[in-house]
């Protein structure tokens, strides 16, 4: 029985004389609410009644909806919310239950042990322990831009002032704006404003809700003149939107309370959701995604190839140069430590953001040059645990054997290094998370290598769940060190394989492999595919082109003497298909269509090349 | 760079000079690289040195611990199979064959250190009861085929131990051949009957029962990770072949014995379980912590947080010993690098050596340690200016400051051994139940000046005499085994007090007959009673007659306390604590429980955390347009939701950076410059994919889905 929310409807406080309080229990998700008014009557001797009865949802909210309509003109009545919670526990001890889970926080960090000059660190990092967790979603489509144009309004300083400015005049805008239409709201607000501030915490979570972006409350404002129906969604709406807000808390912002009729019902069910795991459901529950609909197309750059993006990026000057050194001298500092470590049996791994290959480099060029060492790139997609084994076996080891499993490779690995205590090896690798080596098979195996006395391992780690890679059994096996290591070089290289979102994949690739592929074929063979080429160039401007069907290309073959029975070709189309050059796909009618999935670009240059020479 | 290629992701490095054999001394890294090497050496080596006896002590331990469970396992396998070997054919025998005798071990949920048990088990099995021990993992085993296969190579292989290698060939061909329970059957009649005939048994010879014929023992090291399919099938095949192959099974258990039942809902029947506990980690630690910290026989120490830490991480993460092994490992390792005068952190004599030989510098930094300031600053100005400038002088002083560091020690430890005999006795534990948390306590600061401590001595003040007894008695035990003669006086006040407790018995129980006047019960109103309950409380308070017990026990909690505030006060008090005590605890946490996310979260959002550059400082959440790129692009896209649409957050980005270069947006600037800031904008993005904050969707174009739902 999570959701319960209990709100306590105070009428005529004015009038001590005639209290009558109604509590209204409201059961989250369920049909029914149960309602519980319970009248108690100004003089002492008269019995208390309760009544119970089932209402259904709507009710409810209609019976919120008239007391807050009831409130205009009745003035002499104010709205308290309590929820049932705060009505358990003691108030007081509640109010702060926030800051008291903060303080939990820091109060682990710090039985965890800090120096005096790491508690510095870790307050920040406690502190920060909220935002971490805390949670915004569903903003305002313009609420980037906003924060973009209030980002660069202020150069080179921090932007709370004008922004904060920006949200007063925000506020006071849509405060007058409020004015004339709910003037008589705002004997109301006062009184209201007086009842809050005895309750610090209530405020602040209400001042939340009169943080939102200016715009919707206006939305909100045409709400009133809605039917209920509308009403209600909107309010849903506004709930999660109060929710995604609660946490973020703007400490500084004027009051304008204009929204706080609706805030009941975002009340009762903030108190249900404080759970994060709901919160996500929440997030994701509804499939409207409020983006706008701008496309890159639109944009005259659109994409770029990988050469250009690395010309573009080699002209703009990296910033605060002096202070990444010193970072970075700061961790160089530390190589003659990790050899001391990793010979006696500890691994070391680093973490931290920025791109660590070139500290790695430079570890390696100024320690290992003795030695024998492996270096790793994990952020190469051809990578597999199988390669790197069979370069140990094969370049290390000299081994001039095959295996039949990678596990038969790597329990010849492991006797090898028993057996000779003379053998010693590091390994480097940089990425140990990346996409071809944090399988559960690849992790172990690389754990088991790494917990030989003889073997060294130092890797390094960049995802932020790349820690889940590992569980008790595999950590024990690395027997990790972890060393942060921020660094904020760029991923220059690291990013340079994968097919990013923005970066056009040149051609340059494909198109010196297909030439090569084309070389080596029979003439015949050539012509049969040139003819495919051609034909998937005509069809460039055609979106619904799904490929030839191999009938017509078979015809189309015949014609020009390529081939005399469609066997031939199917054996021709097996070479392309080998080299990937080719792919065929069955269509809706069942017939094979021929497609080559190399870009235009590539094709018409290639055609051209090979015109060139022909 | 040598390293980067689009063809290859591995590259190898070999030493030019092939096989010539640079055997760098490890000293060298010790300390920094620098010259010093002769002081460095030295300490690197006390450091191995006392991490090898830290450890072998460690390693004694463990075996001490398993030496229980292991007797009762030898005692199972005993049990087992007593048919098979005496070949009995009758009826009752060949019903029963069917059940496969099989031992469950429940070792806990510390994974990590029951690799350790099963290979002392191993080996324990190896030399006593039977050659053919075999441990299978659930990973190597992914169906029965597989699963037979190994067992197979591994009873070869044990074979081959025993006779000579030559069959080593025939095994490798072997390898490749199909196994069968049937093929095994064979192999255990020929093996046997080899062993009979030429009954010479190297290996075997503790005990006879053995001999005949040797049980193959097969360990299932995780029961949890098996599929239940191969495990059923194992048995139901194994259990058939039982009369010919004397198998034993042992289940190594993480959670609790009911998942046998739950894996193995019908084979469960054909396996005649018998259930065996490990020592349950806590208590591990506790004799761990009890052998290699709460003692004298190790110089080095940890101080109050550095132990909390990995005390804590053992609790709250993984309850492995071995861990907190490294962690004590990394502890001693970090002391001795970090901290120069850990030279003298041995054995007193070999200490007494070296303070002879202590070179300038390091008397300089005796002379600088802030406890040894604190010591100067109290004595008068003579032996200030000897102590600061007598070179001879200072070392006589630290000889004489270890030899009374070393003492303080040996009291502390028999103090607070007796003081946790008393606590432990105590309701709620008010000071921990655990000795180590009371040894927390005592290191942190004067415990008498804590919250707890005056309750705890009232609560003494109301123990029970066979309570009191009970604790005496362990007090003097204690006493008993510590050869020191520091607090000989104390351990005979102890055994007196013990003494006229145990002679009060007699003439207590007539004092009590006396003291307890029963009026009888006559019926009172509510008021009467309270009346009559003031008064007596009233009495009690005022003409209270202290029992001769009651002067004692009063007497026995006043010489505790008085121990406890002569002997018990932290160790920072101390002077050249410094020497043997490892205070970096924030080192431990950060290298052994490092929490990568927030230090990504720190360098994302607040940079200035480690750019310590003025331009970066900012107050609250938000940071200046000034920052990297990739905080840029990560703090607006904290403001989108789920997806995230590229184009607004490009020119979004493109805003702020402009802004940040000082540059009129309105005027027209070069396209040039914008297509570096798209270009910068596109690394970041990138750059946020590849550490995860979000990934190309296909819900809506040109769109990027966030991964993380906070605000990291």
């Amino acid at each position: 029985m999570e959701g319960f929310g209990l709100a306590v409807d105070c009428l005529g406080p004015r009038h001590p004389g005639r209290l009558v309080p109604q509590f209204l229990l409201l059961v989250k998700r369920g049909q029914y609410c149960l309602r519980l008014i319970m009248m108690n009557h100004l003089k002492p001797q008269e019995v208390k009644m309760l009544e119970v009865q089932f209402v259904g949802d709507d009710d409810v909210l209609n019976h919120i909806l008239d007391k807050e309509e009831g409130a205009k003109f009745r003035k002499d009545r104010a709205q308290l919310l309590v929820n049932v919670k705060k009505l358990m526990k003691k108030q007081e001890s509640d109010l702060n239950e926030d800051d008291q889970e903060d303080l939990k926080d820091e109060n682990y960090v710090d039985i965890l042990g800090a120096d005096t000059q790491e508690s510095l660190k870790n307050g920040r990092v406690a502190g920060g322990s909220s935002k971490v967790y805390s949670f915004q979603t569903r903003k305002n489509p313009e609420k980037m831009a906003e924060l973009a144009y209030e980002l660069a309004k202020t150069p080179g300083k921090s932007t709370s002032l004008i922004s904060k400015e920006n949200a007063e005049k925000m506020a006071s805008t849509s405060q007058s704006s409020k004015k004339q239409s709910t003037s008589d709201k705002d004997q109301l607000k006062s009184d209201e404003k007086n009842e809050f501030l005895s309750t610090p915490y209530r405020l602040r979570k209400r001042l939340t809700v009169s943080t939102l972006p200016s715009d919707t409350e206006s939305e909100y404002s045409d709400s009133n003149s809605e039917d209920d129906n509308g009403v209600k969604r909107e309010e849903e709406e506004k709930i999660s939107e109060v929710l995604m807000d609660q946490k973020r808390i703007a400490k500084h912002r004027s009051v304008s309370s204009s929204s706080c009729k609706k805030v009941s019902a975002k009340k009762m069910k903030k108190d249900t959701t404080t759970d994060l795991v709901e919160e996500y459901f929440e997030a994701h529950s509804s499939s409207k995604v409020l983006t706008s609909d701008r496309t890159l197309q639109k944009l005259k750059r659109t994409k770029l190839d990988q050469q250009t993006l690395h010309n573009l990026l080699s002209k703009s000057s990296p910033s605060f140069s002096a202070e990444l050194k010193q970072l970075n001298e700061q961790h160089e500092q530390l190589f003659h430590k990790w050899m001391l470590q990793l010979h006696l049996g500890f691994n070391i791994v680093l973490y931290g953001l920025g791109s660590k290959k070139e500290l790695l480099e430079k570890f390696r060029a100024s320690m290992l040059q003795d030695s024998v060492h492996v270096v790793i790139n994990g952020f190469f997609p051809g990578i597999t645990v199988k390669s790197i084994l069979n370069s140990i076996t094969e370049e290390v080891l000299d081994h001039m054997g095959t295996f039949q499993s990678v596990l038969d490779q790597l329990d010849w690995i492991i006797n090898k290094f028993k057996d000779d205590s003379s053998l010693e090896l590091f390994l480097l690798i940089h990425n140990l998370d990346s996409q071809m080596l944090r399988g559960d098979k690849s992790q172990q195996i690389l754990g088991q290598l790494s917990s030989l006395p003889k073997i060294y391992l130092i890797a390094s780690i960049d995802h932020i769940n790349a820690p889940l890679m590992w569980d008790h059994s595999k950590q024990s096996l690395y027997n990790w060190l972890w060393y942060e290591t921020t660094t904020y070089r760029p991923y220059t290289e690291e990013t340079s394989y994968e097919n990013s979102l923005l970066v056009q994949q040149c051609g340059t690739l494909a198109l010196s492999s297909l030439t090569h592929v084309f070389r080596s074929l029979t003439p015949n063979a050539r012509g049969i595919f040139r003819l495919l080429i051609k034909y998937q160039l005509e069809n460039e401007d055609n979106p619904s082109y799904i490929g030839l069907s191999f009938q017509d290309f078979y015809q189309q073959c015949r014609e020009a003497f390529l081939v005399n029975s469609d066997l031939t070709l199917r054996a021709q189309l097996i070479e392309f298909r080998d080299h990937k050059l080719l792919r065929t796909k069955k269509g809706t009618d069942g017939v094979e269509y021929l497609l080559i999935p190399i870009d235009t670009g590539t094709l018409t240059d290639f055609l051209e090349k090979e015109d060139k020479e022909a | 760079m040598a390293t980067s290629s689009v063809s290859k992701g591995c590259f190898v490095f070999k030493p030019d000079f092939k096989r010539k054999k640079v055997s760098f001394p490890l000293a060298d890294y010790f300390n920094e690289g620098a010259s010093l090497s002769e002081d460095s050496k030295l300490r690197f080596d006390t450091c191995q040195l006392l991490w090898q006896q830290m450890k072998s002590e460690a390693e004694e331990l463990q075996e001490e611990l398993n030496k229980n469970l292991f007797d009762n396992l030898i005692e199972f396998l005993g049990k087992s199979h007593l048919e098979f070997r005496k070949k009995s054919t009758n009826w009752n025998y060949q019903i029963k064959s069917r059940e496969i005798p099989a031992a469950a071990i429940v070792l806990g949920v510390n994974v990590t250190d029951h690799d350790l048990i099963f290979k002392g088990l191993t080996e324990m099995l190896k030399d006593t009861v039977t050659p053919y021990v075999v441990s299978l993992q659930a990973k190597e085993c992914p169906d029965v085929k597989h699963l037979l296969q190994k067992l197979a190579s591994q009873l070869m292989g044990c074979c081959v131990d025993i006779e000579s290698t030559e069959e080593e060939n025939v095994q490798s061909s072997q390898r490749k051949m199909h196994y069968s329970m049937a093929f095994l059957s064979t192999w255990y009649r020929s093996i046997t009957k080899k062993i009979d005939s030429e009954s010479v048994n190297k290996k075997i010879t503790s005990s006879s029962q053995w001999k005949e014929s040797p049980p193959i023992v097969i360990i299932l090291k995780d029961i949890e990770s098996f599929s239940t399919k191969v495990l059923q099938d194992f048995i139901i095949i194994s259990s058939q072949y039982l009369h010919e192959l004397p198998i034993v099974l042992v289940f190594g258990i993480a959670t609790s014995p009911i998942i046998i039942h739950r894996l193995l809902p019908q084979a469960v029947s054909s396996l005649c379980i018998e259930l065996l506990q490990s020592l349950s980690c806590k208590e591990h630690l506790a004799k761990l912590l009890d052998k290699l910290l709460l003692t004298t026989r190790f110089p080095f120490k940890l101080n109050e947080k550095a132990l909390q830490i990995l005390t804590n991480i053992f609790l709250y993460h993984d309850f492995s010993v071995q861990n907190f092994i490294k962690g004590l490992q990394l502890a001693i390792l970090e002391h001795f690098y970090s901290q120069p005068l850990s030279i003298l952190c041995c054995d007193l004599p070999e200490a007494k050596r070296r303070i002879y030989s202590l070179s300038e510098d390091q008397c300089e930094s005796i002379r600088r340690l802030p406890s040894f300031m604190r010591y100067v600053e109290k004595q008068t100005p003579e032996k200030q200016v000897a102590s600061l400038t007598n070179e001879r002088f200072l070392k006589e002083e630290t000889l004489r400051f270890l030899e009374e560091l070393h003492i303080y020690h040996e009291n502390f430890f028999l103090v607070l051994r007796c003081f946790h005999a008393f606590m432990s006795s105590l309701p709620k534990y008010p000071l921990g139940r655990q000795i180590r948390e009371l040894y927390c306590a005592c290191l942190e600061k004067n415990i008498w000046e804590s919250q707890e401590y005056e309750p705890v001595l009232q609560l003494l003040r109301m123990l029970a005499k066979d309570e009191l007894i009970a604790i005496l008695q362990k007090c003097v035990e204690v006493f008993k085994s510590c050869p020191g003669k520091q607090l000989g006086s104390t351990a005979e006040k102890l055994q007196e007090f013990l003494a006229q407790f145990q002679s009060l018995e007699e003439s207590n129980e007539e004092e009590n007959g006396s003291g307890s006047q029963q009026k009888g019960f006559q019926k009172t109103d509510l008021y009467h009673l309270q009346k009559s309950l003031l008064e007596m409380k009233e009495l009690r308070s005022s003409n209270k007659k202290q029992t001769k017990f009651e002067v004692r026990r009063d007497r026995v909690v006043d010489l505790v306390d008085n121990l406890v505030r002569k002997y018990l006060s932290p160790p920072d008090t101390q002077t050249l604590y410094e020497v043997v005590y490892f205070t970096g605890a924030h080192m431990l946490r950060e290298h052994l429980n490092a929490a990568p996310r927030i230090a990504l979260h720190t360098a994302l959002n607040n940079p200035y955390h480690y750019l310590k550059n003025q331009a970066l400082k900012s107050e609250d959440d938000s940071i200046p347009n000034v920052a990297p790129d990739i905080c840029i692009a990560y703090k607006l896209h904290l403001e989108c939701s789920r997806l995230i649409n590229l184009v607004d957050w490009s020119e979004a980005f493109a805003t702020v950076v402009t802004a940040a270069e000082e540059m009129d947006p309105n005027s027209t600037a070069s396209e040039e410059i914008k297509e570096i800031i798209h270009a910068r904008f596109i690394r970041a993005v990138s750059e946020l994919e590849l550490l995860g904050f979000i990934k190309p969707t296909k819900q809506k174009t040109d769109h990027v889905a966030r991964l993380t739902w906070g605000g990291c």
